[in-house]
C-alpha cells in the first residue's frame, strides 16, 4: 500500500544575485524502504534537475548527507520516509556550515579547519618505525579510544548545537571528541597542558553549555556528553 | 607590562592561554551549586509555616542565634543574606556571559529551538530567561531581606505578602527559582559527568526524571507555603506591623497575670 508524500525543500543559491530563498514542494509516490536519498534522487531525476544535495556512500559511512529533516539534523541516507506518519517532510540545509546551494553545505572545509585547530594527529617525540608494530594498548582502552574514531565528520552534532549557532567560533562536539580521543591515547605524548592550549577557552571546552543535542543526534551514537565532561574535568583541574 | 601585552594579544608572552576561562567555568558551577542547594534548605525553612506559626517562629529565632544568645539578633540573618547576595551577584555576573547578547544570537537560538524541539535545548532557554528575570527579582528580594531581616516572622512575612501586596512578586520569583535551579542542577550533573555510571544515556534519563520530580515537589511546596502566608496575612490585615508572640510566651504572660 503506497501513499503520496510531500517533500518541501529549501532552495537557495547564495552565489546568484537572482536567487531568492524559498521552499519548493514535491509530491511523489512512496516506495518500499524509501530513504530520503532515494526520494531526493527521484525528485532530481523526474521533477527538478536543479535541486542540489550531497550523497556519496548512501550507507551512513561517508557523512556527506547531513541535513535538517523537519528541524532536526539527520543523515538523509539513513532516514526512512515511512517514519513520518503525516507524509510531509521539510528539508533545510544544516546551519553553522557554509551554504553552497539548496541542501548542500560545505562540511569538508570546516572539518579540515577543525582537525588543524585541535591538531588531530598523534604527537610523539619518537620517530615512528613503520617496519615495527605499534606499542600495544590495553584492549579496553583501545576499544574506548577507537570507538571515538568512528566519527564520520557528518557535522550533525555541530548543526544541532545551539551554542555553536550563537557563537560561530565554538569548536563543537566533533572537535572536543577529537581532543578526548587523543587525550586518551597513550601513543600521543601531549599533556593536559598541551590540550589546554588547544581548547582551554570559551570557544572550546568552557564554551559548551551542555545542551547535549550533539549526544542526542549523533548518528554514530558516540559518547559525546561523557567525553566532553571528561575533557572539562581534566582541563579545569590544571593549575 | 606583561599584563598589557597579554591583554592585547589574548595570550601570555610565552604564548600560553589564560587559566581564567577554566576558573570562571568552575565558579559558575560552584556558585550555581551553592545557590541551588541553598534554595532547597531555604524552601524547607519558609515552609515551616505549614506546620505552625510557632514552628516558623522558633526557626526564625534559631537563625537569629537563639541557641547561644540571650536576645536573638536579626543582624545575624542580615550577614548571611549579604553573603548569599554576594554569591548570587557573582553567579549572575558569570551567567551573563552565556546569554544571547544581540539580535542575531537571539534569533538564531529561537529559530533553532522551535525548529528542533529538543528538550535540553529548550530547557536552556528557560534557564537563561528565568536567570535574567532573577537579576531583578532576586536582587529585590535579597535586598529586602538584608535590610529588613528583623521583620521576618509569622506575621511580618505574612503582612508583606498580603498587606504589602507582594504575593504576585513572590509567585513569579518562586516560578523563576524553581525552574532555573532545577534545570541548573540537572545541567550541572550532565556538565561534569556526575552520577554518569556505566551508561550516560540511561543515567541522564534518570537525572531528567529526578529533575522534574524535584521541580514539581518544590513548586507544590512553594505554592502551598505562599498560600499559607497570604492566608495569615489576610487574617492579620487589621494588625499590620504587630509582631508574632509565640504561644509559650502568651501562656507565660497569662500565668503571670493569674498569680498577680
Ligand atoms: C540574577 C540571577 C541569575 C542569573 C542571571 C543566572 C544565570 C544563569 C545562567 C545563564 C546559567 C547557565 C550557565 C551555562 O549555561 O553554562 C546558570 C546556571 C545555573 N544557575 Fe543561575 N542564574 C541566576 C540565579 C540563580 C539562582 C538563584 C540559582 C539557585 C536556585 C541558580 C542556580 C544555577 C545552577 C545550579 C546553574 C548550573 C551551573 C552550571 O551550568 O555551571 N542561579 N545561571
Ligand atoms: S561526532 Fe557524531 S554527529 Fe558529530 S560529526 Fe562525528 S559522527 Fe557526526
Ligand atoms: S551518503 Fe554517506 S552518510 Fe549519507
Amino acid at each position: 500500500m503506497s501513499r503520496t508524500i510531500t517533500i518541501r525543500a529549501m532552495k537557495y543559491n547564495p552565489q546568484s544575485k537572482l536567487s531568492k530563498a524559498h521552499f519548493a514542494e514535491y509530491k511523489l509516490e512512496e516506495t518500499d524502504g524509501m530513504t530520503l536519498f532515494i526520494a531526493l534522487s527521484k525528485i532530481r531525476e523526474t521533477m527538478d534537475a536543479d535541486l542540489s544535495f550531497d550523497f556519496v556512500c548512501r550507507a551512513g559511512i561517508c557523512g556527506s548527507c547531513g541535513m535538517m529533516v523537519n528541524g532536526t539534523p539527520r543523515l538523509a541516507c539513513r532516514t526512512l520516509t515511512k517514519d513520518f506518519p503525516d507524509g510531509v517532510i521539510q528539508l533545510m540545509p544544516m546551519p553553522a556550515f557554509k551554504l553552497l546551494k539548496d541542501l548542500s553545505v560545505d562540511t569538508g572545509n570546516w572539518m579540515n579547519g577543525m582537525s588543524k585547530r585541535v591538531e588531530s594527529w598523534i604527537h610523539t617525540n619518537h620517530k615512528p618505525d613503520i617496519s615495527k608494530l605499534e606499542a600495544p594498548m590495553e584492549p579496553k582502552l583501545a576499544d574506548e579510544t577507537f570507538e571515538l574514531d568512528r566519527c564520520i565528520e557528518c557535522g550533525i552534532c555541530v548543526a544541532a548545537c545551539g551554542t555553536k549557532l550563537m557563537r560561530p567560533n565554538f569548536i563543537g562536539a566533533v572537535g572536543l571528541n577529537r581532543v578526548a580521543r587523543f587525550a586518551m591515547d597513550p601513543h600521543d605524548e601531549r599533556t593536559d597542558e598541551d590540550f589546554y592550549e588547544l581548547v582551554g577557552d570559551d570557544d572550546g571546552i568552557f564554551g559548551c553549555m551542555s545542551l547535549v543535542a550533539c549526544e542526542d543526534n549523533c548518528p554514530k551514537h558516540l559518547p559525546l556528553q561523557s567525553k566532553i565532561a571528561y575533557m572539562r574535568r581534566k582541563l579545569v583541574a590544571l593549575r | 607590562m606583561s599584563d598589557l601585552i597579554e591583554g592585547f594579544l589574548g595570550k601570555s608572552i610565552e604564548g600560553k592561554k589564560s587559566r581564567m576561562p577554566a576558573k570562571l567555568d568552575y565558579l559558575q558551577s560552584a556558585t550555581g551549586l551553592f545557590l541551588g542547594l541553598f534554595m532547597w534548605g531555604h524552601m524547607f525553612f519558609v515552609s515551616s509555616i505549614l506546620i505552625s506559626k510557632d514552628f516558623m517562629y522558633t526557626i526564625t529565632k534559631f537563625f537569629e542565634g537563639s541557641a547561644f544568645l540571650k536576645e536573638p539578633q536579626s543582624w545575624l540573618v542580615s550577614i548571611v543574606v549579604f553573603i548569599v547576595f554576594v554569591i548570587f551577584i557573582s553567579h549572575a555576573l558569570l551567567g551573563m556571559r552565556k546569554l544571547p547578547i544581540n539580535f542575531r544570537q537571539w534569533q538564531a537560538y529561537r529559530t533553532h529551538m522551535s525548529m528542533m524541539k529538543h528538550e535540553d535545548t529548550s530547557l536552556w532557554f528557560i534557564q537563561a530567561f528565568t536567570g535574567f528575570a532573577m537579576f531583578f527579582m532576586g536582587s529585590a528580594h535579597l535586598f529586602m531581606m538584608m535590610t529588613k531581616a528583623h521583620e521576618i516572622g509569622p506575621f511580618g512575612s505574612s503582612d508583606r505578602m498580603y498587606s504589602d501586596f507582594m504575593w504576585p512578586f513572590y509567585l513569579l520569583l518562586l516560578l523563576a527559582v524553581e525552574f532555573h535551579g532545577g534545570i541548573g542542577l540537572y545541567r550541572l550533573c550532565v556538565k561534569w559527568g556526575w552520577f554518569e555510571g556505566e551508561d550516560a544515556k540511561i543515567s541522564r534519563k534518570k537525572l531528567k526524571q529526578a529533575k522534574w520530580a524535584i521541580t514539581v515537589f518544590f513548586l507544590a511546596l512553594g505554592l502551598l507555603t505562599l498560600a499559607a502566608y497570604v492566608k495569615i496575612g489576610y487574617e492579620h490585615r487589621e494588625h499590620v506591623g504587630e509582631r508574632y508572640i509565640p504561644t509559650a510566651q502568651i501562656e507565660m504572660q497569662y500565668d503571670v497575670k493569674v498569680r498577680a
